[in-house]
């Protein structure tokens, strides 16, 4: 009676977990997403919990209190840092896999499982083992450049040789995996076990540590699709149809998102983990003559904006790191008042993960109707009156369009260049993260406004005669 | 026994309904649906639950807990942080 109680839960609680993420194709409709989300999770959990075999509750009752302790703070992060929250909640993701993994392996060597281990159960666990060490290895990592953690270096690290190691390390661990999955029951196997776990942290780090902070939107996407199949494979190894659904879920998400993203920088999955996309190619611009820029004081930028009918906003990952997006929003309040038609262009790999831009937008109260993806801002680029870049820098390289010596050669770029007036914020004279110069700011079209974001932003609004609604 | 042909048919339908309805997510949210589906895949709290409360070994018992405690961390976090996001996207 209790079991099949089970059954039915696990059933009720996948076709939950479906309607929520059908309920986020729409943000009118996506709170309910979470609700549905909440209570199949709920009703999961307790289901499993009255289960007969259970009966060390006490520990239960504390792990789950110490999930709340850590988890509540965590959910409170300022949105800028949502990347790196992102990438810790896959590195716990893949630590639970790994850890059930583990346990369930000694379990059944020290003989107080009885169910038998088939080679497919035992492929199964090897795979969530490996999947689940890497990824928790891997986002920690990711996590930690995103949070710019002191020893962890920011720039990729390369060497001579790092994709042969890499592949090595994993193809080590997967030939063990395929040895224990034949010959789980022989005396090497909990050595070799243990091996295939300590390659797989070893090679989630070696994994991160050639990749720059602009793959950030793609790795955090492979990452979870990772976490996803290692739950998958705790599924296989559990037998648990729910485990299976759930994580297959998340995979799908996670690889959707990868492809998207990879689409959006014109590379492809290897390139982007085999590629060290962040390291500058300086030689290949070397040549061609040097074009400078052209200045414009805050009055002067106020006048153009005023002016304008159109301005089109592209806030890239420069907006998020000095938190302007309020000031943002008391620009765009300002302009507004003024008869001034807004719109924000969004480009899918702005800030550090898929729909970070729009999140930050909408924290400050920006209504989504003015968030323009790439695709549909485009066409309307000349029709705009002025483009007002803010700290994004890659995503508005006209270089991009023909210059193959440069690594974001055949990436979509918003066409900020056609836009009638170009208005750019930038923190410094420096190139951006790709290590490439911007031929946007040297256009004859180009103003360029240097500082940090928030403070030119606020000066701009000041302009307008303090213009914002607070 | 593991029903190992079930349980593949169940994995790949469920992937299809996944890219299906993630297809169909606005673009305007992919990082709250990052967060949700993590939640969601933090589901692998309920082989946590199993591996820590039934009479195993200790040191069995103290990997579930770790394991609990990461899933559970994921679900508390990943659930509060997407509803705090979905509730700033206003139309006007």
């Amino acid at each position: 009676m209790i079991h099949l109680l089970g059954e039915l839960s696990a059933v009720l609680a996948t076709a939950l977990f479906i309607f929520a993420l059908y309920w986020m194709n729409d943000p009118k409709t996506a709170r309910r997403g979470v609700m549905a989300g909440v209570t199949g999770m709920t009703v999961a959990v307790v289901a499993t919990w009255i289960q007969p075999e259970i009966v060390h509750h006490g520990w239960i009752v504390l792990a789950i209190a110490a999930g709340f302790l850590v988890g509540v703070p965590l959910s409170r992060v300022p949105l800028t840092a949502v990347p790196q929250r992102t990438a810790l909640s896959h590195a716990f993701g893949g630590l639970a896999a790994g850890l059930v993994g583990a346990a369930e392996y000694f379990l059944w060597r020290g003989g107080s499982v009885t169910v038998g281990m088939t080679h497919f159960r035992m492929s199964a666990l090897a795979a969530e083992v490996i999947l689940g060490f890497l990824t928790f290895t891997g986002s920690l990592m990711a996590a930690g450049k995103l949070q710019e953690v002191r020893w962890i270096p920011q720039r990729p690290v390369t060497y001579p040789g790092q994709n042969i190691v890499n592949i090595g390390v994993l193809a080590v661990a997967v030939a063990l995996g395929v040895a224990v999955a034949l010959h789980p029951g022989a005396p090497w196997a909990p050595q070799a076990f243990l091996a295939i776990a300590a390659l797989a942290l070893i090679f989630g780090v070696l994994l991160i540590i050639p990749i720059g902070g602009a793959d950030m939107p793609t790795v955090i996407s492979i990452l979870n699709a990772y976490a996803g199949l290692s739950a998958v494979a705790m599924g296989f190894v559990l037998n648990s149809k729910l485990l299976v659904t759930a994580g297959a879920l998340d995979g799908s998400s996670g690889l959707i998102l990868s492809i998207i993203m990879c689409r959006a920088m014109n590379r492809s999955f290897t390139n982007v983990l085999f590629g060290a996309f962040g390291k500058a190619q300086p030689a290949a611009l070397a040549a061609g003559e040097q074009k400078v820029w052209k200045q414009e004081t805050v009055e002067g930028a106020a006048q153009l904006l005023e002016q304008a009918r159109t301005v089109v906003i592209i806030p890239g990952y420069g907006m998020a790191v000095a938190q302007a997006q309020h000031k943002v929003r008391e620009l765009y309040d300002a302009l507004t008042k003024r008869g001034v038609s807004v719109k924000f262009a969004i480009h899918p790999v702005a800030g550090r993960m898929p729909g970070h831009m729009n999140v930050l937008l909408a924290e400050a109260n920006i209504p989504y109707s003015a968030l323009v993806e790439m695709d549909e801002i485009n066409p309307e680029m000349p029709q705009t009156d002025v483009a007002l870049v803010l700290g994004a820098n890659d995503v508005v390289n006209p270089a991009a369009r023909y210059n193959k010596g440069t690594p974001i050669y055949g990436m979509p770029i918003i066409d900020a260049d056609k836009a009638k007036t170009v208005l750019a914020v930038k923190r410094s004279k420096n190139p951006g993260f790709a290590g490439i110069d911007n031929e946007l700011y040297v256009q004859d079209n180009t103003w360029m406004l240097f500082g940090d974001a928030k403070a030119v932003l606020a000066d701009l609004v000041k302009q307008f005669g303090g213009g914002g609604i607070h | 026994m593991t029903d190992f042909g079930s349980m593949l048919f169940v994995f790949v339908l469920a992937t299809f309904i996944g890219l299906g309805v993630i297809r169909r997510v606005s673009r305007l949210l992919y990082t709250p649906l990052m967060s949700l589906t993590n939640a969601i895949s933090a589901i692998a709290v309920v082989g946590s639950i199993v591996v820590t409360g039934a009479d195993h070994p200790l040191a069995i018992r103290i990997l579930g807990a770790v394991a609990l405690f990461a899933s559970m961390t994921n679900i508390v976090s990943g659930f509060m942080i997407t509803d705090r996001m979905l509730k700033m996207f206003k139309k006007q």
